[in-house]
């Protein structure tokens, strides 16, 4: 018992130090299945991320959109892998993990339960939802696990360039015709505040945040977070010329902050309890692609068995 | 001459345009994450190729067409891709075996298309060698996977390429555009394609145990602007949204 304390002890000394946690090193239990869950919830919503925006591929409304935006998904893929990797590393399995998120035991990104409507969404979901992922993200860089710090630093490069990819999707139908106008203003409408939610409930109702800033897992609240958000994306909105849905949001010159007005989180917990419009499209997609892709993934393993028995048996022959 | 160019630019262009949309459905639906983003890999090849095509095309029209103009303003009769490349995607093995077959022909189509008299053509071919031979040395390596994997995946990919293969006889034969663009130095002689990948099919179909399909009878039209049911529903949601918004930019 006394052994063990002082373990944690020096692993809160060695995490006080700035020093990053590699996967060899000791590490307290619930340290370990904190980030295992953090991680594998991450990888799971850039997997599910895919899916909204997919949904405009063979849609995009003109080549070049839809080079960029099958690019995007395609880059979402890969974070999906750097993240089940860096899971991986704390000794989680894959397998299981997809398990988890196909069986409902894992969550994801409440955000992706949104629909993507219109194009505009596709500007919005870069602009806002990348815009707020990247405010999380950034902080992450410095989360002391290191697999999961270095997958961070890798992916902020990626979403950076998706995020102005959004944005530019957006400026270009603020300044276009007035059904285009109209088009980004009705998904900034719908985009704003499941955009703030994503940052988590507020600080005094966010119980697992205090051991994870101790640890340095997360090293900002969510409501310092929600701020920076907020602060960013405010002038990015008057420049493209649309109105944020908040009627209370104003700059507060004291704070140096804008105050924005209450939101609902009813709908936050709505969502997450698998009531938003998409949760159950959403599963029933993952769930089918892992079902069709059964018998794929078995003649794979058969084949590969097959030529490593093949070799084997040349091998002894010569 | 000058409209049989832009005919078979167009062919080019639409074979890779129509195989990229169909490709991108794939996208977040794979069987495992790995395939899901090599298949992506596959589309945005093809949609490079087909922009590349697009742009020429819109080149030789003049005016104020534009590589969208092409794609987003033409109608299933006035576009020209293969039969094969507008089916339905089906299962994994399906895709793969469409693949398969369009990867293979494209693959001895645009070696000789380095030699074309035509410059541009010539310039698309150098571009698009590397990314259609690994193709086409992919999806053959899914053929021997799945015909040489399970029993199920033997039996599902042998129903694919059996359903498939009628499509298969009009990415081989040549008509007026084809000859004209032969005697000009522009265009590839089919023939010899056509031994090529007869040689390369039967070989990857022997590696994964598969029967070479009986050539009772080929469907075409393709080419030349008869399409099936399946290319109307394409187009209708790939452009949609320009359609509605004839003036707008994106």
């Amino acid at each position: 018992m006394t052994k063990e304390m002082n373990l944690e002890e020096r692993f809160q000394a060695y995490v006080d130090g700035e020093n990053k946690v590699e996967p060899k090193d000791w590490m307290p239990d619930k340290y370990r299945k904190t980030l295992i869950r953090q991680i594998s919830q991450h990888a799971h919503s850039e997997v599910v991320g895919m899916l909204p925006e997919a949904n405009w591929i063979t849609r995009a409304p003109s080549l070049r959109r839809k080079v960029a935006l099958l690019a995007k998904v395609q880059d979402e893929a890969g974070h999906g892998l750097y993240l089940y990797s860096a899971a991986e590393t704390l000794a989680a399995d894959r397998k299981d993990m997809i398990d988890d998120l196909l069986s409902g035991k894992a969550k994801y990104s409440s955000i992706f339960n949104y629909p993507t409507p219109t194009w505009a969404d596709i500007g919005a979901i870069g602009w806002l939802v990348d815009g707020a992922a990247i405010a999380n993200q950034v902080m992450l860089c410095r989360t002391s696990y290191g697999p999961y710090s270095r997958a961070m630093v890798k992916i902020c490069k990626e979403e950076s360039f998706h995020q102005r990819q959004g944005y530019e999707i957006l400026l270009t139908l603020a300044k276009g015709t007035d059904a285009q106008k109209q088009m980004a203003q009705d998904s900034l409408n719908r985009w704003w505040w499941p955009s703030l939610m994503m940052f988590g409930p507020t600080d005094d109702l966010s119980p697992n945040s205090a051991q994870s800033m101790k640890w340095k897992i997360k090293r900002k609240s969510n409501d310092e977070l929600r701020q920076e958000f907020i602060d960013k994306t405010v002038p990015q909105a008057e420049y493209l010329g649309l109105t944020i849905p908040d009627p209370d949001l104003k700059w507060n010159e004291e704070r140096g902050h804008y105050d924005h007005g209450s939101i609902d989180w009813d709908e936050f917990y709505q969502v997450i309890k698998g009531n938003g419009k998409c949760n159950k499209i959403r599963m029933k997609a993952r769930r089918e692609a892992h079902a069709n892709g059964e018998w794929v993934r078995k003649a794979a393993n058969a084949y590969a068995e097959k030529q490593a028995a093949r070799k084997a048996q040349e091998g002894s022959a010569a | 001459m000058k409209e049989q160019l832009l005919e078979y630019t167009l062919r080019l262009g639409d074979n890779a345009l129509i195989l990229g949309q169909r490709l991108g459905e794939w996208c977040g639906h794979g069987p495992i994450l790995e395939q899901d983003i090599a298949l992506s890999n596959m589309a945005l090849d093809q949609l490079g190729q087909a922009r590349m095509l697009m742009q020429y095309a819109a080149e030789q029209k003049g005016g104020d067409y534009t590589e969208d103009k092409m794609a987003f303003f033409r109608d299933v009769t006035e576009y020209h891709n293969c039969l094969l490349v507008e089916l339905e995607n089906g299962d994994w093995g399906r895709t793969m075996a469409r693949q398969f077959l369009f990867d293979t022909y494209n693959y001895y189509f645009y070696t000789a298309l380095l030699s074309s008299a035509d410059e541009r053509l010539k310039e698309v071919a150098h571009k698009a060698i590397k990314e259609v031979a690994y193709h086409a040395q992919w999806s053959a390596e899914w053929i021997i996977r799945l015909g040489d994997g399970t029993e199920e995946s033997h039996r599902r990919i042998q129903e694919s390429m059996d359903d498939l293969w009628e499509w298969t006889g009009e990415l081989f034969t040549m008509d007026d555009v084809d000859k004209l663009m032969i005697e000009a130095g522009i265009g590839v002689d089919l023939s010899r394609v056509k031994e090529q990948w007869d040689q390369k099919v039967d070989q990857i179909l022997e590696l994964a145990t598969l029967k070479r399909p009986s050539d009772d009878w080929f469907q075409s039209g393709g080419k030349q602007g008869e399409h099936s049911e399946y290319l109307g529903f394409v187009l209708a949601e790939m452009q949609h949204l320009p359609r509605m918004h004839p003036e707008a930019e994106w």
